[in-house]
């Protein structure tokens, strides 16, 4: 394992071998309906409280992910995941049933990125062979934790984002055993290729001073941008060494402000234009009502899991950067005037 | 050098939220404004004819209007469980916050919400948190504007 400053270069490049994604009902009626493993027709998951249904679609995906991969539970050597809300309710709950070492990861919505980078990390340093990561949110636990009850009567600002009810988990191993082919539309088998970790940027905690809690996207930029540009000077590689780079849940105002100060850093706008986007912004159609666009774990957590993974699998896209970002805000913080400190993790993943 | 620090920061946030600021869509005030008129104005017209058959039918002015509050009470309150009302205040804003309707629905969501936590820490302990700040602030205004009534009353001001 080879070090950089803040990134990570993975020696042995572990193995995704296999990732499963869920979507809940709207996220089902999106854009990105046909990436998803399975979508939700009811968000309550035939639970009785919203808690526990994050927890099952979590729960779901890691022993879907599993069982993809070909694993069982007892092969898994270590469970990565985490989720947003208080004392990782979802993630927790989700590891009682599970019977898999268990370390849970709190980084708020980049928490995928954060699980994938300290998964690829065990996986490459020999530590156990398959660890399985994953990361959930869910719109009505974080919504009656961080806001309002559901049922209350507000009007929500054009900044606002919508917490996506989604989950996804990967599995990462240290030799390939996935799938190999998949089958297509039309009958035919396409032959999958194999995706692997390649390297893994750190973020650092950056407050550009954003003390509205309605304010995420901008909140969160400044770290991505920061992430970002370390990654390349890390890396020594320019933007157009991947073919996508993705950040998490900036949303349409964020995404906007993550190319003006990438343009400002004096990187390619053409480069910028084509290559860089947001899950944020590709999770909802705008006419969902979803103002600014979705967020949390689950938004950057399933669109990794489902159409970024797919789309590598079946050799559409070759090097991505991904980056799931984060705003470290509590419960309490902003009350007590505190703004909101942002984060983003990177992680390269290859196609061959 | 602390302090140079400390408005150094500033300084940065303020020039951040200035920047982002030209990106960040403005909520449409003015269209907001027009609806919550239109709609809020509609609500309270009704109410009051409501109350005038009341009236008309026999009963005292005060009688009347207790019974029109009931039934605002009890309408937003049917909403919010069949989860209408959220909707309608999306659009409505304070047209529907503001009068009674909207006080109704702050109790009956949280009412809702917490249900699964119980019945006595659930329920009974997040029914007012909504409800609970508006009203320990209205009252402890109220109490302080009577005061001064009362001051100036004494005084032979008011």
């Amino acid at each position: 394992m080879g070090r950089k400053r803040q990134t990570i270069f993975f020696e042995n490049k572990p193995y995704i071998s296999s990732a499963y994604s869920i979507g809940g009902k709207k996220e089902g009626d999106g854009p990105l309906r046909k990436w998803f493993d399975m979508c939700l027709n009811d968000d309550t998951f035939g639970e009785k409280t919203w808690e526990k249904a994050e927890s099952k679609m979590l729960k779901t995906a890691m022993t879907e992910a599993l069982r993809r991969g070909g694993r069982s539970v007892e092969e898994a050597g270590a469970m990565l995941s985490g989720d947003l809300l208080n004392q990782l309710m979802s993630s927790s709950f989700m590891a009682r049933d599970m019977h898999i070492p268990f370390l849970g990861m709190y980084g708020a919505c980049s928490t995928m990125t954060e699980s994938l980078i300290l998964g690829s990390v065990l996986v490459d340093g020999r530590y156990s062979d398959d660890v399985v990561i994953g990361a959930s949110s869910h719109y009505c636990t974080a919504e009656r934790q961080f806001r309002m009850p559901l049922e209350h009567g507000n009007q929500r600002p054009p900044s606002a984002q919508w917490t996506a009810t989604a989950a996804g988990a990967m599995l990462l191993s240290s030799c390939g055993r996935g799938e190999a082919a998949e089958a297509i539309d039309d009958g035919s088998y396409i032959e999958l290729r194999d995706v692997r970790v390649e390297a893994g940027t750190i973020g650092k905690v950056i407050d550009a001073g954003v003390k509205d809690a309605n304010q995420m996207g901008s909140a969160m930029t400044p770290a991505a941008v920061d992430t970002l540009l370390n990654h390349m000077e890390d890396t020594g590689r320019d933007l157009d060494h991947y073919d996508l780079i993705l950040t998490g849940d900036l949303g349409f105002i964020g995404k906007d402000i993550m190319r003006d100060l990438l343009e400002g850093a004096g990187l390619n706008k053409a480069d910028i234009e084509t290559r860089y986007d947001d899950c944020g912004t590709m999770i909802y159609e705008s006419q969902q009502d979803v103002h600014s666009g979705g967020s949390g774990c689950g938004c950057s957590a399933s669109t990794f899991a489902g159409y970024v993974y797919k789309k590598m699998r079946r050799g559409e896209l070759d090097r991505v950067l991904i980056m799931s970002t984060g705003a470290l805000l509590s419960t309490i913080s902003p009350f007590q005037g505190e703004s909101i400190p942002g984060i983003a993790h990177a992680v390269s993943l290859v196609s061959e | 050098m602390d302090k140079k620090k400390q408005i150094e920061k500033k300084d940065i946030s303020k020039a951040y939220s200035k920047y982002a600021d030209r990106f960040t869509p403005k909520p449409k005030y003015f269209k907001n404004i027009i609806k919550a008129f239109v709609i809020g104005g509609a609500l309270c017209a009704a109410a009051m004819w409501l109350e005038n058959k009341f009236i008309a039918s026999g009963n005292s002015q005060e009688d009347a209007s207790a019974y029109v509050v009931i039934i605002l009470i009890m309408a937003a309150q049917l909403l919010t469980g069949l989860g209408v009302f959220d909707t309608i205040a999306k659009h409505a804003g304070a047209g529907v916050i503001v009068p009674i309707t909207g006080f109704a629905n702050s109790m009956v969501a949280p009412a809702l919400e917490y249900k699964k936590e119980g019945v006595v820490l659930g329920v009974g302990g997040k029914l007012f948190s909504l409800a609970g700040p508006v009203l320990v602030c209205g009252i402890t205004s109220s109490i302080l504007v009577g005061l001064i009534y009362l001051m100036l009353d004494k005084l032979g001001i008011g």
